[in-house]
């Protein structure tokens, strides 16, 4: 029974060692190792958990100060859409015949506000927000829609916190849906 | 049959050939002759039995279109973009599918969709870093990249908004469903490129991000990585155009077209996918009981007819032949069915080869026209036994706000004149 086990686990080393000789005989070591710098300044995914949220905070308050500067031209004067989507509203509109789509109503996330905030707005000119005021405005825009208080102040924990109203809104794909034969 | 299109195309065309004619003549020019009849008659002076008049000197020289354009006489066909979008960088522009041939759609034409505008990268300052939970993160430059062994493939992109289930509904098949385009693909497999980074236990989704002002970014589950997705740098032979993702992108075969991430800088191995604004407050489809569906990825079986389509003409009686493209996100079309009595029967289309998977496939149907009142409609069936469904079978289960995917069965109705509109509309 013991030498069994031994030469099991020596078989299994022995796979373990050729396996990967095999791999690495597979690769081509075309690239180079990305410094933790480099990935650093382009990993600006932030996880549903708040996971990846940089330090800093901001206030509804002055979130009121940017909207207006950077998003109220596309997104109107209290967020109720133009050129840009609509932001706030449409809570319990879901399962009617007109929906409202909006943060408030819509999106499962507060942690993916800050994402897309500061990944793509404003559209003019992204990735020019300092973090502080980028979670000013996620929490100016949580404000419209009641989500935060208007004097709320928001930072990694407290975003990440957040639960969305629609956060079990969603369901997983369950096609082929139309059976016609 | 003809296309009021190709009506009008004749029409400018005899237009320019007179005012040529007639700047020949004003500048002097005695090669025609003053007395020359033919030459004042228009496009008829081309007709036999005399001879046409680009016979009688000689045409362009080498190097007058050192990239070579289509013909002065297409200029009709081009991409379909709507004049009246609320704005033009988040926005999509349509291949004109009723103007078009076979399977590859040419690259100027092939539909495009951007979130921040189409960005001007330079390749030697572009990066690709693959990080995340891997044994060794990487940073390739383009250069790179092209070293790999590289693959070519012939597949279809369709955005999943294609079309939504409301009305206003198209009038051409461009309107409907022209957001898919198919093109022979050129790059690497994803997954040798992942087995130079090493995936770590745990690995189970990628998270791609595009280098555009949207920073694009989508989840892919792994198992599509190790399958047959890509990363592609050349389309139709050539390198991608700007509006196709220039220099890299990321194409993942049959899953809707927003996966297909372009302009790619980072892919990020990881646990769970990133929830993204693109995956969670767009590309999800919304339910009459207020739900939404979350990472619907694959397109499911579509067909269209492209001629006679959505206003067009047939100009006779007698023999025409019907002729679509289909497509499927889960593989081969099987079949195409056709009917040309509002749905009552149906007969099964010949399959152009080569029939591929996750490609447009075409199909033809010859037909005799009785020149009564008609509507004709094509349905796909793919490798896996789904058949296109109507409209009314969709919006049964979806309702009307679902907005993606909508694969729906579109009639044309064809009326005493010949006049051919969308029977839907």
């Amino acid at each position: 029974m013991r030498r069994l086990d031994l030469t099991t686990a020596f078989l299994a080393g022995a796979i373990a060692v050729l396996g990967f000789a095999a791999r690495a005989e597979d690769r081509y070591g075309i690239g180079r190792p990305a410094t933790a710098a480099e990935i650093a300044g382009w990993n600006i995914d932030i996880g549903r958990d708040g996971s990846n949220l940089p330090p800093g905070s901001g206030s509804a308050e002055r979130g009121k100060v940017v909207f207006t500067e950077q998003c109220a031209a596309c997104h109107g004067d209290s967020g109720q859409g133009g050129v840009g989507d609509r932001l706030v509203g449409g809570q319990g509109t879901l399962a009617s015949a007109k929906p409202v789509r909006t943060v408030g109503s819509y999106w499962p996330y507060a942690s993916t506000l800050f994402d897309y905030i500061r990944r793509a707005m404003p559209q003019n000119a992204p990735q020019s927000l300092s973090n502080e005021d980028v979670y000013a405005v996620a929490a100016y825009v949580l404000s419209l829609n009641g989500i935060v208080p208007a004097d709320a102040v928001l930072d990694a924990k407290s975003l990440a916190a957040i639960k969305m109203p629609n956060r079990d809104g969603f369901v997983s794909d369950p096609r082929p849906d139309v059976h016609n034969r | 049959m003809s296309e009021q299109t190709t009506d009008k195309r004749v029409r400018e065309a005899s237009r320019r050939h007179f005012l040529q004619a007639g700047a020949a003549l004003a500048g002097g020019s005695v090669m025609a002759g003053i007395g020359d009849t033919n030459v004042l008659a228009g496009s008829e002076s081309n007709l036999p039995p005399s001879v046409p008049e680009w016979m009688k000197a000689p045409g362009d020289p080498m190097g007058s279109q050192p990239y070579g354009t289509p013909s002065v006489h297409e200029k009709g066909v081009i991409k379909n973009i709507s004049k009246t979008l609320p704005q033009y960088i988040s926005a999509s522009g349509r291949s004109p599918l009723q103007e078009l041939d076979g399977i590859i759609t040419p690259n100027g034409l092939f539909y495009e969709r951007h979130h921040g505008g189409v960005p001007t990268i330079d390749p030697a300052e572009h990066r690709l870093i693959l990080h995340g939970l891997v044994d060794r993160p990487l940073i390739f430059t383009m250069e790179d990249i092209r070293r790999f062994p590289s693959q070519s493939r012939i597949h279809f992109i369709e955005c999943s908004g294609n079309p939504v289930y409301t009305k206003p509904y198209g009038k051409t098949a461009s309107d409907l469903v022209g957001l898919v385009s198919c093109a022979e693909w050129t790059g690497v497999p994803l997954k040798t490129v992942l087995n130079e980074a090493g995936l770590q236990a745990g690995a189970k989704w990628i998270v791609a991000e595009g280098a555009d002002a949207a920073a694009l970014t989508r989840s892919i589950p792994i198992e599509k990585c190790l399958d047959d997705a890509m990363l592609v740098y050349s389309q139709n032979g050539e390198r991608l155009r700007p509006q196709q993702g220039y220099p890299l992108r990321l194409l993942v075969p049959g899953f809707e077209g927003n996966m297909n991430v372009k302009w790619l800088r980072r892919l990020k191995v990881t646990a769970e996918p990133a929830y993204s604004r693109e995956e969670t407050s767009k590309y999800t489809d919304p339910m009459p009981d207020g739900t939404s569906r979350e990472f619907t990825f694959y397109m499911e079986a579509k067909s269209i007819i492209t001629r006679p389509s959505g206003g067009q003409k047939l100009t006779t009686k007698g023999f025409h032949e019907i002729t679509g493209i289909a497509w499927s996100g889960h593989g081969k079309i099987k079949g195409v069915e056709v009917s040309v009595d509002d749905g009552k029967n149906w007969q099964e289309a010949t399959l152009q080869e080569p029939v591929l998977t996750r490609a447009l496939t075409r199909f033809r149907f010859p037909w005799h026209w009785d020149g009564a009142p008609a509507v004709i409609q094509s349905r796909a069936i793919d490798e896996t036994g789904y058949m296109q469904p109507t409209l009314a079978e969709l919006v049964a289960v979806r309702g009307v706000n679902s907005f993606y995917h909508n694969n729906a069965i579109w009639p044309w109705r064809i009326d005493a004149d010949g006049e051919v509109s969308n029977a839907q509309a």
